[in-house]
């Protein structure tokens, strides 16, 4: 298969709607754990959880700034699976287009047909 | 022609794959196009290969059977069971792609329609994470090339 073993370590760590929100929360730019904890409402065991599997693929890097350790998103992991989803996506875009055109010819039909 | 807008393809969850396209028309139409034989041989293949068999029996408990020769030259060959027929709204059936016969998947079809557009959106439903994962690499393996620099949008087509 085309997939690459990182793949599967990204796809399971995004596999989880809490990791999901965590990444999403960090799009916006890195964040102390503090804050993390905050925003998810989640107890900051379950957050380092998280997080610890989120680092283990590479999906965020971490520094110490102090007492804090701020956390920051890394995309790169996950190009494999943009990839491969957007690859799958491709192939679904070639069909619809010929149904487009399939969709042309029944319009133009229903337009000959009602005058 | 109008622009009918770009398929999106979501992983709503790790057995999911779910499929969305709006397009120009009615969804009488896209109906029509969905599940007419003649029709879907001119347009299922994408350029994937040539279609050289569609039969449906849009009944409950009514199969369907899709047949293509593949660019590579070999055959494949689809086929699944109708368990809901909701004309022009919706259609659940099973898919099995027969070189792997016990990988059995259900896909739920709906029809939505909004000032004379319709949206398509089609949500697989696999047995296991391996079974969507090798599916979707299927896709890969057709040989798209799509150009892909939008990180920030990998976390969107996961979500």
């Amino acid at each position: 298969m085309a997939r690459a073993a990182t793949t599967s370590d990204a796809f399971n760590a995004v596999a989880e709607p809490r990791r999901r929100q965590i990444l999403d929360l960090l799009s916006g730019g890195e964040l102390p754990v503090h804050d993390l904890v905050t925003r998810l409402g989640l107890a900051q065991p379950l957050v380092s959880k998280h997080l610890r599997v989120l680092r283990e693929v590479g999906l965020v890097d971490v520094r110490d700034d102090g007492r804090q350790r701020r956390y920051r998103v890394n995309g790169r992991p996950l190009q494999p699976v943009h990839d491969w989803v957007k690859a799958y996506e491709g192939s679904w875009a070639h069909r619809f287009d010929r149904l487009d055109t399939v969709l042309d010819e029944l319009k133009e039909r229903e337009r000959r047909d009602g005058q | 022609m109008a622009s009918s807008g770009l398929a999106a393809v979501t992983l709503p969850t790790d057995t999911q794959i779910c499929i969305t396209r709006a397009f120009d028309a009615p969804r009488r139409l896209v109906y029509e196009a969905w599940t007419t034989p003649e029709l879907i041989m001119r347009w299922w293949g994408g350029d994937r290969g040539v279609m050289t068999l569609a039969e449906v029996d849009l009944t409950v408990g009514g199969r369907w059977r899709y047949v293509m020769t593949a660019n590579g030259g070999f055959e494949v060959a689809f086929h699944g069971v109708f368990s809901e027929v909701v004309p022009e709204e919706r259609l659940v059936s099973t898919e099995i792609f027969e070189a792997m016969p016990d990988e059995q998947a259900v896909a739920t079809t709906t029809f939505a329609e909004a000032d004379g557009r319709t949206t398509l959106t089609i949500l697989v439903q696999h047995s296991s994470r391996a079974a969507r994962d090798g599916h979707v690499a299927s896709g890969m393996e057709a040989g798209m090339n799509e150009s892909m620099d939008h990180l920030d949008r990998v976390v969107a087509s996961l979500r």
